[in-house]
């Protein structure tokens, strides 16, 4: 059942829009500021809401979002804090879609059985888990539909069309294409290669698609919003949270207000795209 | 030596599993090239080519074979076993890593990548890939942790004298496992022209099993050797554990003879029990990283912890999924030594054999210095010195400083 996921994406193609799709790690720089913050992503215009789930070693990630990680463990998250805080933001609000984003070694050490019980029971939408390509199916994406979990799988420009089919199969709620060959929040993606490699994805799937990986200004969610269903942005909002930090690394009353403004100005220039034809 | 249907030498399936261990888990942007990597593997296996040009170069630039060297006075010294040192020091390059290094870049270039990148702990791995890569004209990048270039300052120097640039990683505990990191990180980046030469039997499938394949070399030329000097095999093999790369390079053509014993010898840090060890399959359990399933150093949580070893070559959380499968499997028992066994260990070599072996393999002396007072004289126990002890002389000698 990926309800959440689904119904948002009718309502947004019925608002004839892209969605805003905004990641910001759990924890990050404490359990309650990251919590404040994800609480007030849906006023400021995230339509729906990655959690990064923080890890020691994480391969897929730049130097931002691997540096919250780092914030985040000091202050001692974990995967069943990251749970909890999903837990609190479920208390006020029932309709925005959430999607945890991590590595597998912390849910394959929690258990997958107890994990996905728990993290269907928080009020979690779907898994992003970068280390798990559908060659380990088994291990996590299979028991995570069963469990009523979406499954997101990661499109990136060295699959071909060949693998495609490989990689949608089982994919569910949206498919993340990922703009780069490389790390989160490095390179600036070429929008027409994306557009283009949107559509060609669109050629096999009539899941929505959302764009991801090194998406900074609301100029940039605009331009990429013209092809997209949705617009992916997390190192841009992590930095935010690095630079509002006090000298102590704490958060600041600036901190909650630096995502969020951000989160605006991106939300407006995903909503400023003029959309080709997507469909 | 065609395994039988009962081998333990058949591993891993086709999508690249120990037992439990091993596997794919990386990134979907790597995924295409792995599989990629697997097929053009497979393919120089089955080419008379690829092996002809590989034996070419082992005799005449490696310096193949190792001798197996009977160490005389060792042996009168511990009064059991008959030791025989396999000498993978005297590779050019001075350790094992270039048995595997020159595979991977003659399929590289199969592969007409012309950049290549490694990761590297003591930098062995780091200097051997940077040879084959001038030796070949390739582009060479080098991750490693900017404690690990602190410490092994001579193989930084020789890696840039061979060409290579060296980057130091800055994150995480700046060691090998950070150095493996963003080694990924660059091989996601750069998928299209770049080559992703891993230096241990670690990582996702095909390399545990490729790097073992190229490694075997060692085991093979073992057993041919002691047949030649004792007219049988021999009955135990020890070897030093990080990754584990030497250790199953020795040990895998000799998993299908029950008779003989097998022991990897972990990095044991300042002890087990201080919890600043290296010793993935004594203090760790199950999880994944880098690619596959194997024993790591983790909390509770599933956050890997940092490993310690005074060798910076042993200096990993983790261990190969092979050698964690042979551990369930009960093939390979697994010891572990501290820093102090493997620094007395790293002495006694050097006075009774004119040898300065790597702080690596004196982990597997100071079990060597265990073991073989308790077995009988006509014991013929192989240990594979993996490496030669030059990069290490300033750390030891920092620490002999301190412990006077």
């Amino acid at each position: 059942m990926t309800a959440r996921i689904d119904a948002r994406f009718k309502a947004l193609r019925e608002e004839g829009r892209a969605g805003l799709v905004t990641f910001t790690t759990a924890g990050d720089p404490d359990y309650d500021t990251s919590l404040a913050v994800v609480q007030a992503l849906p006023q400021a215009g995230a339509d729906l809401i990655e959690i990064g789930v923080p890890f020691t070693d994480p391969m897929a990630d730049g130097p931002a979002i691997q540096a919250a990680g780092q914030r985040a463990l000091k202050a001692g998250q974990t995967l069943k804090k990251t749970l909890a805080l999903v837990e609190s933001f479920r208390k006020s609000d029932a309709a925005t879609p959430i999607i945890l984003m991590g590595y597998y070694n912390p849910i394959y050490v929690y258990g997958v059985d107890r994990f996905l019980r728990d993290a269907k029971a928080a009020g979690v939408d779907g898994l992003i888990v970068v280390d798990l390509p559908p060659e380990e199916d088994e291990e996590l994406c299979l028991p995570a539909l069963k469990a009523g979990l979406a499954f997101i799988r990661l499109a990136t420009p060295t699959t071909d069309d060949k693998r495609l089919p490989t990689v949608l199969q089982n994919t569910g709620g949206f498919v993340y294409y990922v703009s780069i060959t490389g790390i989160t929040g490095s390179a600036i993606p070429d929008t027409a290669k994306v557009i283009a490699a949107v559509s060609r994805i669109k050629h096999h799937t009539k899941l929505p698609i959302a764009v991801g990986f090194g998406v900074k200004t609301a100029e940039h969610a605009r331009a990429i919003a013209e092809g997209a269903d949705a617009v992916v942005v997390g190192s841009a909002l992590v930095e935010a949270v690095r630079t509002s930090l006090d000298p102590q690394g704490r958060a600041t009353a600036e901190t909650i207000k630096a995502v969020t403004d951000l989160v605006a100005s991106l939300a407006s220039g995903v909503r400023a795209a003029r959309r080709v034809a997507a469909e | 030596m065609k395994p039988a249907p009962n081998s333990l030498r058949l591993g891993p399936d086709e999508r690249g599993h120990f037992g439990i261990y091993g596997g794919r888990f990386v990134a979907e942007t790597l995924m295409p090239l792995i599989l990629d990597l697997e097929r053009a593997y497979e393919e120089a296996k089955q080419d008379p080519a690829f092996a002809a040009e590989m034996r070419d170069l082992q005799a005449h630039y490696a310096g193949r074979p190792s001798p197996l060297y009977f160490a005389e006075r060792l042996t009168e010294h511990l009064r059991g076993a008959k030791i025989y040192l396999k000498r993978e020091e005297l590779n050019h390059t001075g350790s094992h890593k270039i048995n595997n290094v020159l595979g991977q870049i003659l399929l590289a270039r199969r592969m007409g990548k012309k950049r290549i990148i490694a990761e590297t702990g003591a930098g062995q791995h780091g200097v051997a890939t940077a040879t084959a890569c001038a030796r070949f004209g390739l582009e060479c990048v080098v991750y490693m942790g900017a404690v690990d270039v602190e410490r092994q300052k001579p193989n930084v120097f020789r890696m840039n004298l061979l060409g290579a640039k060296v980057v130091p990683v800055q994150s995480g505990s700046r060691t090998l496992k950070d150095a493996m990191n963003e080694a990924l990180r660059d091989w996601v980046t750069n998928v299209e022209n770049t080559f992703y030469c891993i230096g241990t039997v670690a990582g996702p499938h095909p390399y545990p099993a490729m790097v073992r394949d190229f490694q075997s070399i060692i085991g093979i030329e073992t057993r041919e050797q002691m047949q030649a000097a004792e007219g049988r095999l021999p009955d135990s093999l020890v070897a030093c554990i990080g990754g584990g790369s030497n250790a199953m390079g020795l040990f895998h053509p000799f998993l299908d003879d029950p008779s003989i014993e097998i022991y990897g010898v972990e990095a044991a840090g300042h002890g087990i029990k201080t919890g600043q060890h290296a010793a993935s399959i004594a203090g760790g359990r199950p999880g994944v990283l880098h690619g596959n399933r194997t024993y790591l150093l983790m909390d509770d949580n599933g956050q890997i912890k940092d490993a310690h070893s005074i060798s910076a070559g042993l200096d990993y959380p983790g261990i190969g999924p092979e050698h964690a499968w042979l551990n369930d499997m009960g093939r390979v028992k697994f010891l572990s030594a501290t820093d102090d066994e493997a620094l007395q260990a790293f002495q006694l070599l050097c006075t009774l054999e004119g040898i300065i072996p790597a702080l690596e393999p004196a982990h597997a002396l100071a079990k060597v210095i265990e073991l073989a007072p308790q077995k009988p004289n006509d014991h013929l126990m192989v240990v594979n010195l993996s490496g030669r002890g030059d990069k290490d002389i300033f750390t030891v000698a920092d620490h002999l400083g301190g412990m006077k």
